[in-house]
């Protein structure tokens, strides 16, 4: 017994759970005596000997329930024994690989664990709630608060150690003392810089942001082509119509590259040069055919539906709409900007190229990107 | 076999031992029958804790397999359909985890499981400790603790479901970056920093490793730690009832039941998400195919617990604002600040300042051992229901699209009726739950008052018909009568008090009497005194035998 734990005890016998508010059966007025049996502590269950000596607030429970339920325990314990040694059975004997030897193994191992589990669990509560006796044990609580010469003692020891340590009255000490904790702080910090391993300087981060490899030429001074993304497949202007739909397209030679692919990547779509509006720029365009950047201009994920009747381009993370017909202007969504076009053309041979980068920075947008769109206007194109 | 008497000695050897050592004998004595109070609410943290040990042991087997690397290789496992595939080798490990490694599969679905279960537990278990105000004094600590634990592991979550590395998980990544590179001033840096170049770069999936393995479950265990230390020096609330008192505690003792009970319930809440892991598929990433910034499937979900913020990014109408113009400075998408931070801010914020703001309002600083019953401070509870309401609304258009399609819904109208219903649901919720508890605390009123109805129909000498009421049990009775009038700050309509004075100080002092008070006057006196009492009896006793 603790020497703080006061324990009275309720020898009422567990009642049945049932509704707030609803009366006890046998009980409609007057509850059991609260005092009743607390001196002796001794349930009215007449054959209980656990060889304990009797405490308030312990009710034994009744022996020949107690006995019942070591049978019921002892068959749940069994029973996880048994699942258990399936476990490891079922470990040796379903080997894994393919998806239907792997399913099978999964299960037979998920089965047999989640079985020994539970008839453990099981078992465990039959002991608890029907071997163990019933408890109402009352224990006191003390204020959290120290008693208040306790925290006169504390104060005083720590005014006494401070004047000894002399941190107050020697200036020079303290001010130096703070002066070397100030860098101290800073020193981690500065070790993470390296985190960018970009080799820029910080300030020019962001122009890093701005520029796409179809800005670039190849090494023998071309235009890149575009290639269909996933084949890679050079797309001859003449043959290419986008039915119902548009195509995905990313920089020849870059295929695989996925720092390019996460700012480069294009989507092609095919007009009757009647259906095109004033947003989309007609001299960036061939025969119909229009690119604009396939990074949602929201938080840059793909922009990968299209829906024809209407010539929407849909964002599927945040349902931005865009309109392909009129400079993949923003219909509706979160995404403020449209998608970037991307000047296209064809070479000698009648492929489709690129003409330059994208007039603005593509993706999501960041503080230094400023007013893209107008600066371009203002550059006559480019910004 | 009969009860020993004595210790036996194979644990009376060692046990000296130890306290020869480390003198823990008045410890255990203090503590090996701490009392512990039941209710099923209060089984909410622990199914949070137990998940929680069960993600560290399912996680550390996950990263004998696991390659935390973006370096590409062609995928030449036993999985038919992706083989010759280029993919990244945390990918590719992660199919190792599931095809080739026995058990892999079962451990990655309950690690995937248990984190949801993890956290929604941990939500649950929060809910309970504000609807009962058991974060009052003195518990506000471990109140704050546990809201930054509940933070954290979101970010454990975030980071764990991105490293895979599969198309899905990629999309989210590709999502956090958006955010990330958005922020004001210093979003680009973080950028850079985070991803070591542009995004995605070749070093995010290591560093995300090393914060999801070792620094955030090494923060989370050391706060679940001190979390354990302060709450059972605070000691468990209880709810009011028969010979509980705010300075008691009545249940069972640590030694032998609770412990028993709490090893019982951790293995009911593993088998749990045992089942689940095995029966229900959850992330099956080889679906997906490997991540590529240019792919993405449709409808994709992030995992619950961030849907809240996907829908905020739904929702959100475009604004972006250029401060300087053209200038190469100060752009703002506030499509993207704003839901990415005022959501998480306002119920973050809100939870950690609120058990303050509440004490600042009632100016009550006792010690609260006593879980309130919610109705019995119904702007807290309404407070509480706004906010649900709030996190319900934007975790719900977290699905805008499914919910187009399933109703035939336009998503338009979809997105629109999200943009009211997020300010207008947490209104009704507070209007709504504040009647409700209102018209709770009457009834218990009116039970306290008249009895409770007894089913028992009477007929009258006249002909009419009663039922006959019957006083409630007494312990019933005592949970009702723990209410206690929430306290208002004192005050004195002609010489405020010094502090009260200013219009600040006027607020206050007019919130304080709106929030607290008697909102429902309690019955005073018993119930049924003794004559009443007879009456009634005799009444059903004569009902009874009809
Ligand atoms: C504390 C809370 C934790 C949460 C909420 C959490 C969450 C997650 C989630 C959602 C995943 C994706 C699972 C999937 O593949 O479907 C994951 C993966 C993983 N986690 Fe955790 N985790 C936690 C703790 C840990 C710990 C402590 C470790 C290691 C000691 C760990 C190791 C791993 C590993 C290696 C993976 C990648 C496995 C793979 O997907 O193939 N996690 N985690
Ligand atoms: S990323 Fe396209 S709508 Fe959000």
């Amino acid at each position: 017994m603790t020497d703080n734990e006061h324990e009275t005890g309720r020898p009422e016998r567990r009642r049945p759970a049932r509704v707030i508010g609803t009366p006890l059966s046998d009980t409609p007025f007057s509850g059991t005596p609260f005092s009743g049996a607390v001196a002796s502590g001794i349930p009215d269950a007449g054959d209980v000997d656990h060889g304990l000596p009797a405490v308030p607030g312990v009710v034994p429970q009744d022996e020949r329930k107690a006995r019942r339920a070591e049978r019921i325990a002892a068959l749940c314990f069994t029973l996880a024994f048994a699942a258990l040694v399936a476990f490891l059975v079922a470990y040796v004997r379903f080997q894994v690989g393919g998806l239907s030897a792997t399913g099978a193994s999964h299960v037979a191992l998920g089965g047999t664990l989640t079985l020994a589990l539970l008839a453990l669990a099981a078992g465990i509560v039959i002991w608890v709630r029907q071997i163990m006796p019933k408890y109402e044990l009352v224990q006191q609580r003390h204020p959290m608060a120290s008693p208040e010469d306790v925290r006169a003692e504390v104060a005083a020891t720590f005014v006494r150690g401070t004047g000894e340590s002399g941190i107050v009255k020697r200036r020079l000490l303290r001010r130096t003392l703070l002066l070397a904790a100030a860098p101290l702080g800073l020193a981690p910090l500065v070790l993470l810089r390296d985190l960018d391993s970009s080799g820029v300087p910080a300030a020019q981060l962001h122009r890093r942001l701005g520029h796409t490899v179809w800005g670039e030429k190849t090494k023998d001074g071309r235009p890149l082509r575009l290639v269909v993304e996933g084949t890679g497949q050079p797309i001859r202007a003449a043959d290419f119509n986008s039915p119902g739909g548009i195509l995905s397209v990313v920089p020849q030679g870059y295929e695989h590259d996925l720092n390019v692919l996460a700012k480069a990547t294009v989507i092609l779509v095919k007009f009757r040069p009647e259906e095109l509006r004033a947003g989309t720029k007609p001299n960036w365009t061939h025969d119909g055919i229009v690119a604009y950047s396939k990074i949602c201009t929201h938080v840059g994920c793909p922009a990968a539906l299209y829906e024809q009747t209407t010539h929407h381009i849909l964002c599927p993370c945040h349902q931005s709409t865009f309109d392909a017909a009129d400079g993949a202007r923003v219909v509706f969504g979160p995404a403020a900007r449209p998608l970037p076009q991307l000047p296209i053309g064809v070479d000698e041979q009648g492929y489709l190229i690129a003409l330059g980068d994208f007039p603005a920075p593509v993706g999501p947008s960041y503080w230094e990107r400023g007013d893209a769109e107008a600066r371009a206007r203002e550059n006559g194109g480019h910004s | 076999m009969s009860e020993p008497r004595t210790v036996p000695e194979r644990i009376a050897g060692p046990a000296t031992f130890l306290d020869d050592r480390l003198g823990a004998g008045g410890f255990v004595r203090r503590n090996i029958r701490k009392v512990f109070p039941d209710h099923w609410s209060f089984l909410l943290g622990e199914i949070a804790l137990y998940s929680f040990v069960i993600l560290l042991l399912t996680g550390t087997f996950l990263t004998f397999w696991f390659k935390p690397s973006m370096g590409e290789i062609v995928y030449n496992g036993t999985y038919a359909p992706l083989r010759g595939v280029t993919m990244s080798e945390a990918y590719a490990s992660s199919l190792q985890i599931s095809f080739e490694v026995r058990g892999g599969l079962l451990i990655r679905q309950i690690h995937h499981w248990a984190a949801l279960v993890f956290i929604a537990g941990m939500m649950a278990h929060a809910l309970r400790v504000f609807f009962t105000g058991a974060y009052r004094k003195p518990r506000e600590l471990n109140w704050l603790i546990g809201v930054v634990i509940l933070s954290i592991a979101l970010f454990e979550g975030l980071t764990g479901y991105s490293l895979p590395d599969d198309l899905l998980s990629g999309a989210g990544l590709r999502v956090t970056q958006g955010v990330v590179i958005g922020l004001p001033v210093v979003g680009t840096y973080l950028n850079f920093f985070l991803f070591g170049g542009e995004y995605p770069g070749g070093d995010v999936i290591s560093r995300f490793y090393s914060i999801h393995i070792l620094l955030l479950p090494g923060l989370i265990l050391a706060l679940v730690t001190a979390h354990l230390i302060l709450m059972w020096m605070q000691k468990h609330t209880q709810f009011p009832g028969k010979g509980r008192t705010n300075r008691n505690v009545v249940g069972a003792p640590f030694y032998p039941a609770f412990m028993a009970k709490s090893g019982a319930f951790f293995l009911f809440t593993f088998a749990v998400i045992a089942a689940l892991g095995t029966f229900a598929q959850i992330n099956p990433v080889w679906l997906y195919g490997p991540y590529s910034p240019a792919d993405i499937s449709a409808g994709s979900q992030p995992d619950f617990y961030l849907a809240f913020l996907e829908g905020a990014l739904r929702i959100m109408p475009a604004w972006e604002i250029n401060l300087f113009g053209t200038s190469q400075v100060g752009t703002i998408p506030l499509s993207v600040v704003i839901p990415a931070l005022v959501p998480l801010g306002v119920i973050v914020v809100g939870m950690a300042l609120y058990p303050f703001l509440e004490r600042w309002l009632t100016g009550d600083n006792r010690e609260h051992h006593l879980a309130d019953r919610p109705r019995n401070n119904p702007h807290r509870t309404s407070i509480g229901m706004a906010a649900v309401a709030f996190y319900g609304v934007l975790w719900l258009f977290g699905g805008n699209d499914i919910i187009s399609a399933n109703f035939r819904i336009s998503l338009y109208t979809t997105t629109w009726a999200g943009r009211i219903l997020v300010f207008v649901a947490p209104a009704l919720a507070y209007a709504i739950t504040y009647r409700v508890c209102l018209g709770l605390q009457r009834s218990d009123v009116a039970v306290l008052a008249h009895g409770v109805e007894s089913g028992v129909i009477k007929r009258l000498p006249n002909g009419g018909y009663v039922e006959v009421h019957s006083r409630p049990a007494e312990d019933i009775e005592a949970h009702l009568r723990g209410k206690e009038p929430v306290p208002v700050l004192p005050y004195d309509e002609t010489v405020p008090p010094k502090g009260l004075r200013g219009p600040l100080g006027r607020l206050r002092l007019r919130m304080s009497r709106a929030y607290g008070g008697e909102k429902v006057p309690p019955v005073n006196g018993h119930p049924h005194d003794e004559d009443g009492q007879a009456a009634l009896q005799e009444g059903q006793n004569r009902a009874l035998t009809r």
